[in-house]
């Protein structure tokens, strides 16, 4: 009997299907799973595996059509509420169940601050007046940390980091203490220190008010942080479910075993012997400086050597897509210079410029914004040959596309899709083929990986780890997710606020990192092994 | 905000200034005032006399360099024909068109919302096809043609409502109702896409999350993000009113500014044709910055830029 008044959520049989123009796909594919009174219930899976489409189910924001509920219950407090009629099912929605979003700057409405978005959910479903609910908005955002909520409550959403906007997300969800809150990727889009300081909230406000907590990720780490049992999804079907600790260290299913094998940072590699520090370095950076308004780089110095990969570390505004800028020449610096084979990039004339661009090729973080549209695959990696017109006779073209597809893992036969007819994890191999095009000796990788799913990132890492054997490639590896440095990188260089606070090789850094903002992101990092044994 | 602001009153005012230039020498082109108001066989000494008056003998620039002294002073010259200062004329005759348009805009900014949610509230639904093809063909429908039918209808066969003229409510309802259907049309395909968009926005899903009631989603949360494109396209339609004004005031024989316009160009009445199209650009400018003001208002993003 207990036990079943411990059970607050119930899924059973869910089957959603979408409606398209090639006919119905099966999203979700009878999933059953249950949330007990004061757990946290983990469903992992990665992109399009049906993980958000179940919370949109459940939360009744399903857009119907083109989506469709083929078949299933969902019961909360032991009434199926797929079957209650849409005002009892409005009278639920933020009451006793409530959602946070991923993408907090697109799900907060721009155009009202932020206090009376929270205080909407009492006038909505207490029918508090504007003062009383504006004062209960205060003490959330208060309880969320918002430093000042008297006066932060009347910004706008555009006025608060990523991190402060989760923090008024939780707020609204939390607003009339409902008994589940499902949390869709809520720190994917956060740095790592603010991530942790997120999932710790979470935690503490599912002890401090009995909720059920749902958390939806395809973060290994993060669920291994909070979560005490597992689900993993994968294309709509559940393939593992049970405790994080028999899941995480026992797992059966194939699949799922993958997932667990491509979790980045389980090994460190020494790598101080590969090196060959006596070279020239092929790339020195002296004295770098930036200022914008505010300082974005400050006396950053580096080497890069040949064959190396140079990782570069930290959070947003740390001042690392800068030192790319100024690398490859978009922008110019404040003071300081670059030397790329003992000459200055920044004296470069007209034409050693043009044949520096070739030799430093760039790939960038979102494959869906990076690649054109409207080119296909043959257009968009020829096209550096069309710009430096004297490098590949025109002739040879089809034959080196379809050379550099296959060494990026694609078929020569994609060379005539388009970018959309690819997932994300292709359209990075697609960018990486053009990156290669023209024979680089340097490959700046701006948060390459950082938007790709676990499995995929560790393809894609594999993949660059093997080009740079093939090609002797150095790569600047620029990211803020610390375990897939570890991985792939020779050296390190943790960046703060547009200065270097810590630079060594991958095993010193890792084991003995000196600096305490290293330690610090170190911990932040949630790191599955340790956290599995807690 | 506030430097944005000014930033704007000033190039509006650097317009004022061009366009004024362009009128001036615009009118002078006509033709000789003195043909139109002086009987056919006047002798030449009394055109001479009557050049000499209203000082169309001096050269054009000694003219236009008399214009913009008197300008400075705030007299915008005397009018010929109604023999009264130009600029009392046309205050006389802009408040007739400034209510005629105020009317005419608010019943199709509303009506446009309305529909235009509605027909965004399901794409593809019912409701959305037929007002879609209406509104497309009240958006291409010619004013004039519209005008001269609708006298021929209900006056002259139906008898309903008078032909032209100002007076009571009939007076009103042709040409409000010629004035609004083509801003109306384009104003529903307007709202109806910026309301697609909004309605299926993440901050809607975040409010039906939180349990608000469907109405509100619509025209709370969804509205406020849908009409900013609205109200950008409502403003040009708002000057374009303004066109719009001198046919369906001739049509009516409404003594607007647009009756004003094309009757004192036919009597090269100049003072009166400058002061006119100046008053209408003045409030066509304030009416560019209401907009600007507006859209500040309900976007806080472009107030905190």
């Amino acid at each position: 009997m207990n036990k079943l008044k411990d059970t607050l959520l119930k899924v059973s049989n869910l089957a959603v299907s979408f409606d398209t123009v090639d006919g119905p796909i099966d999203a979700v594919q009878g999933i059953n799973f249950e949330l007990k009174k004061g757990q946290t219930l983990a469903i992992i899976g990665e992109s399009g595996s049906g993980k958000s489409v179940t919370a949109s189910v459940i939360m009744g924001i399903l857009s119907c059509p083109p989506g469709r509920i083929k078949s299933g219950e969902v019961f909360l407090n032991n009434q199926d509420i797929l079957k209650l009629s849409i005002e009892k099912r409005r009278k639920l929605m933020g009451n006793k169940i409530a959602i946070i979003f991923q993408d907090t700057l697109a799900h907060l409405n721009p155009v009202f601050n932020v206090g009376s978005q929270i205080a909407e959910c009492f006038q909505v479903h207490k029918n508090l007046n504007k003062k009383e609910s504006w004062n209960k908005a205060i003490a959330l955002l208060e309880r969320v940390n918002i430093p000042n909520a008297r006066t932060r409550a009347k910004d706008f959403p555009h006025q608060f980091s990523g991190g402060q906007r989760q923090r008024v997300m939780i707020a609204m969800a939390l607003a009339l203490e409902p008994d589940i809150i499902i949390a869709d990727e809520p720190t994917t889009a956060l740095d790592v220190t603010i991530q942790a300081k997120i999932l710790d909230l979470l935690a503490e406000l599912r002890d401090e008010r009995k909720m059920g907590l749902i958390l939806i990720t395809h973060d290994l780490g993060v669920a291994a942080e909070t979560a005490d049992n597992v689900v993993v999804l994968k294309n709509g079907k559940i393939v593992e479910s049970g405790t994080l600790k028999t899941v995480f260290t026992t797992p059966k299913h194939p699949y799922t075993k993958q997932l667990m094998s491509s979790i980045p940072g389980r090994t460190i590699k020494s790598k101080k012997n590969k090196l060959n520090n006596n070279s020239d370095p092929i790339l020195e950076v002296k004295n770098l400086t930036k200022h914008y308004d505010t300082i974005a780089c400050d006396d950053v110095n580096f080497k890069l050597y040949a064959n190396e990969i140079l990782g570069v570390v930290g959070e947003s505004g740390s001042g690392k897509t800068t030192v790319s800028n100024l690398i490859l020449r978009l922008i110019n610096p404040s003071s300081g210079n670059v030397f790329y084979h003992g000459k200055n990039i920044f004296d470069f004339d007209k034409k050693e410029l043009f044949s520096f661009r070739r030799r430093v090729q760039v790939v960038f973080q979102d494959p869906f914004a990076s690649l054109n549209p409207t080119m296909n695959v043959y257009n968009l990696i020829s096209e550096p040959w069309i710009i430096h017109s004297n490098f590949l006779d025109k002739s040879l073209y089809a034959k080196r596309v379809s050379e550099l597809l296959i060494s990026v893992g694609l078929d020569p036969d994609d060379a005539s899709r388009y970018p959309h007819q690819f997932s994300g994890g292709q359209r990075q191999r697609i960018a990486i083929a053009r990156a290669l095009a023209l024979n680089p000796e340097i490959i700046i990788c701006d948060e390459a990986v950082s938007a790709l799913d676990v499995s995929i990132q560790a393809q894609i890492i594999n993949l660059l780890s093997d080009l740079r054997d093939k090609f002797s490639l150095s790569y600047i590896f620029i990211a803020h997710d610390l375990p897939v440095v570890r991985d792939l990188v020779d050296r390190v260089i943790v960046m703060k606020s547009g200065k270097i606070v810590e630079q060594g090789f991958v095993e010193d850094i890792f084991n003995h990192p000196n600096h305490p903002y290293t330690q610090d992101l170190l911990k932040a990092s949630p790191s599955v092994f340790n956290l599995i044994n807690r | 905000m506030k430097k944005y602001l000014s930033k704007r009153i000033l190039s509006s005012l650097l317009a004022v200034i061009g366009l004024f230039i362009m009128v001036f020498f615009l009118a002078r082109l006509t033709g000789d005032p003195g043909h139109l108001y002086l009987p056919i066989d006047a002798p030449l000494e009394v055109r001479k006399e009557f050049s000499e008056k209203h000082g169309f003998n001096d050269p054009i620039y000694v003219q236009f360099g008399r214009f913009v002294g008197d300008l400075v002073n705030g007299d915008l010259g005397y009018s010929l024909r109604k023999e009264r200062p130009a600029i009392d004329v046309v205050l006389e005759a802009m408040p007739i068109t400034l209510s005629l348009a105020a009317v005419a805009m608010t019943i199709a900014l509303f009506g446009a919302i309305i529909i235009g949610s509605l027909a965004a509230y399901r794409p593809n639904g019912v409701f959305d096809r037929i007002s879609r093809v209406v509104s497309l063909t009240a958006a291409s429908a010619p004013d004039f043609w519209l005008a001269i039918t609708a006298i021929l209808l209900f006056s002259v066969s139906l008898r309903w409502l008078p032909t032209s003229g100002m007076g009571g409510f009939p007076y009103w309802i042709m040409p409000v109702s010629i004035l609004v259907i083509r801003p109306l049309g384009l104003l529903v395909q307007v709202v109806r896409g910026s309301m697609i968009t909004a309605l299926s926005s993440d901050f809607v899903k975040t409010a039906r999350a939180k349990g608000v009631k469907e109405k509100s989603v619509i025209f709370k949360h969804a509205l406020r993000n849908g009409l900013l494109p609205v109200i950008t396209v409502a403003g040009d339609q708002a000057a374009a009113i303004a066109n719009g004004a001198v046919i369906v005031e001739t049509i009516f024989g409404w003594p607007g500014i647009g009756k004003l316009m094309i009757d004192s160009i036919l009597q090269r009445d100049f003072a009166v044709v400058q002061a006119s199209i100046l008053i209408t650009a003045i409030v066509i400018l304030s009416i560019n910055i209401i907009i600007d003001i507006a859209y500040a208002t309900l976007d806080p993003r472009i107030r905190h830029k």
